[in-house]
């Protein structure tokens, strides 16, 4: 190319260039009366501060992110108590007013806990924007938005992760997101499985605009809505639990029969399979069967699994865990004809009388099994005997050896 | 037997002084061994398995985690268990040897040179406790006391009840088509049981009978050198020494004082034992009151 053609395409690359950068600034200049503008003539200004000093800055590229912006919102359409036409407007404005789109919303957050609370006077309590955000609110698909799946956890933890918080506003359950934060639950959020949009976040499990404490009723959390809202991802489970003994006293209304989070807890979830849950969840049945578990403990199972060892049988290995039957029912792993069975599980060369074996031994009782209760005794008896005879030869022995040692008189020398 | 010492043994006849310097062989090598097999399969088990018996203290998961967890800690209990027991076996085959093979069982069987008790326990018992109270002299003692009669049998109690309680545990599933169920119970029972006697009693009484009484403190050497001094035999057993001195057996079993090397030796894996022994007994007592 000659050097003259080339400054000629030079010359014209730069003219479009000029009248693009023209078109784009001249379109936004149309609509000269957008109030959004002559907001942000002063909100505009990232250094902007109100009379009182509370910084007023928004960011007009975060609001044309948000779902708000998108749409092309006004400011004025939220903030309806300033107006362009009127300005200074009043130092202090009415919160924004969410209700005028989100009626339905904002009337059922009202009737719940956060809402009550707002109601009760609680002003630290969460309301619309505490959740959503303001300025940048975006949908709730869009990863960046504070009620993203993957986000829950640290916006609701905002408030419920806040140890302080937590204390000075008397959270029920204290910081429960660095409960939630190890569990199952959560590392399914953060994308450690493939199914991760499924995965349940704090709203999975309370819901959002219709969170109730779980002392009410109605509230997804309840003891009686547990295995419903825990059901709604794990039906399986749920079908096979309202079929065992707890499921079966639940479902009759039995307000102390265990719920799922009775066993696995609430929001420190953890694998079944995890040899500390299997120790855990022993204490767990212990809270409603703390005679059968001092029993076991009796036993080499309930000793290795106090250490803290799993790999030994604790209550779910012999019970199961939702199927759980009582021994009278056939059905029952523990009754008489499957409980052989059951015992191969582990052992698998146990012989026809290995059932026999008490898992639940208990020493002192004389009508339960009168061989351990007398061998007990014996045992008892002979240590103390022991014990008791050589304890006080040994004190005596010392006291005349000592007497001798230090003041002489080795009478028998 | 070649003697540095050469003095002359004393025969029958007034009663003699106690030389310095002169060692009578008490315990035979194969008996030494025996006992320091036995000291290291007892704490050896005594530690990979009082974590079990004190399971919500916290030294029990250390130990049993030290051990690689309660796999290990079974592992190095069973392994020290085969110890204990080829110990016994061992013991009962030299027991049966000596007395068939010199004709002599009824001796080991009765009489002076017997661990079995006799009538003369009994009353030195008395005697003994009438001494500690101040109201008689010292009871005279034969090759072997009481408390060194107790201490043998109930090894040898022990080794029946919780040897056999610990195969039962460790075959139960091999055991089961001719062991009912229940009998697992009562093992573990008796096995936790008995070990809590035994260690209990090793570790206190027997350490101190033995060790850490003040005549002994803080170790006797005699297991361990084999050799008892003229001064202790004619102090602590001195029917024993009467008698032999009557026999006229002293010379034969007079020896060299033990060997700088062969104390040393002593001291380190006894005093090791000592050690750990009394630590268990300050962890069994945590355990106890803290359980």
């Amino acid at each position: 190319m000659k050097p003259a053609a080339l400054i000629r395409t030079l010359l014209l690359l730069a003219a479009i260039s000029v009248s693009a950068q023209a078109a784009t600034k001249t379109a936004p200049a149309a609509p000269a009366a957008d109030p959004n503008e002559v907001c942000l003539a002063c909100h505009g200004d990232a250094a902007a501060k109100g009379a009182s000093g509370k910084p007023i800055a928004v960011d007009p590229a975060v609001f044309a992110k948000s779902v708000h912006g998108e749409m092309q919102f006004k400011c004025t359409d939220c903030h309806a108590d300033a107006s362009a036409d009127k300005l200074p407007h009043a130092e202090k404005l009415a919160p924004a007013a969410c209700s005028g789109c989100h009626e339905e919303a904002v009337r059922k957050f009202s009737t719940t806990a956060h809402g009550k609370a707002i109601k009760d006077g609680k002003t630290a309590a969460a309301t619309c924007h505490d959740c959503h955000g303001t300025h940048d609110i975006r949908r709730s698909k869009d990863p960046a938005s504070k009620t993203h799946f993957a986000n829950i956890e640290t916006t609701c933890g905002a408030c419920h992760g806040n140890d302080k918080f937590a204390a000075e506003q008397k959270l029920p359950g204290g910081n429960i997101q660095a409960q939630y934060h190890d569990s199952i639950h959560n590392e399914l959020v953060e994308g450690k499985t493939l199914y991760n949009r499924a995965a349940p976040t704090c709203t999975s499990c309370h819901g959002t605009h219709d969170i109730q404490p779980k002392s009410e009723a109605d509230s997804r959390v309840s003891r009686a809505h547990i295995p419903d809202t825990c059901g709604s991802c794990h039906q399986r489970e749920k079908t096979v639990f309202q079929k065992g003994m707890h499921g079966q006293l639940q479902q009759a209304g039995n307000v102390a029969a265990p719920v799922c989070s009775d066993c696995h807890g609430a929001h420190s979830i953890h694998r079944a399979s995890t040899p500390t849950w299997q120790n855990e969840v022993v204490g767990a049945c212990g809270n409603c069967h703390d005679d059968f578990i001092t029993s076991f403990r009796h036993t080499y199972h309930g000793k290795v699994t106090t250490m803290g060892f799993g790999k030994v049988a604790s209550c779910a290995s012999c019970h199961g865990a939702h199927d759980i039957r009582p021994a009278s029912d056939p059905l029952s792993r523990v009754s008489p004809e499957n409980r052989l069975e059951t015992c191969r599980e582990c052992h698998p060369r146990a012989g026809p009388q290995f059932a026999s074996w008490d898992p639940h031994p208990r020493p002192k009782d004389k009508d339960r099994d009168p061989i351990l209760y007398w061998t007990n005794i014996f045992m008892e008896v002979l240590l103390a005997g022991v014990f008791l005879f050589f304890g006080l030869h040994t004190v005596l022995w010392a006291y005349r050896s000592l007497k001798i040692k230090f003041f002489g008189g080795g009478k028998g020398h | 037997m070649p003697s540095s010492v050469s003095m002359p043994v004393e025969q029958a006849g007034a009663a003699p002084k106690s030389v310095a310097g002169r060692y009578y062989r008490r315990f035979g090598l194969f008996e030494r061994v025996q006992h320091a097999g036995m000291m290291f399969a007892f704490v050896g088990c005594a530690l990979s398995g009082l974590p079990l018996l004190f399971p919500y203290t916290g030294w029990a998961r250390t130990i049993a985690g030290l051990m690689g967890g309660f796999e290990g800690a079974a592992l190095v209990h069973r392994a020290c268990a085969v110890l204990m027991a080829t110990v016994f076996v061992a013991h009962i085959f030299q027991f049966l040897w000596r007395g068939l093979a010199s004709g002599t069982l009824l001796s080991v069987l009765w009489g002076p040179n017997s661990l079995v008790p006799q009538w003369k326990d009994a009353l030195d018992i008395r005697d003994h406790v009438k001494f500690f109270l101040g109201k008689g002299p010292r009871p005279q003692f034969d090759r072997y006391t009481y408390w060194e009669k107790f201490d043998y049998m109930a090894v040898f109690w022990g080794m029946f009840i919780i040897g056999g309680s610990g195969l039962i545990l460790w075959f139960a599933e091999g055991l089961s088509p001719w062991l009912p169920g229940w009998v697992f119970n009562i093992a573990t029972l008796v096995h936790g049981h008995e070990a809590l006697l035994a260690v209990g009693f090793i570790f206190t009484i027997h350490f101190f009978n033995g060790h850490l009484r003040p005549e002994k403190f803080p170790m006797d050497m005699v297991i361990f050198t084999g050799r008892i001094s003229d001064h202790e035999l004619r102090e602590e057993r001195p029917m024993e020494f009467e008698r032999l001195r009557r026999e006229g057996a002293l010379a034969s079993i007079q020896t060299t004082p033990p060997t700088a090397g062969s104390v040393l030796f002593g001291r380190v894996i006894g005093g090791t034992a000592l050690v750990l022994g009394l630590i268990t007994v300050f962890l069994i007592l945590y355990g106890l009151f803290t359980g």
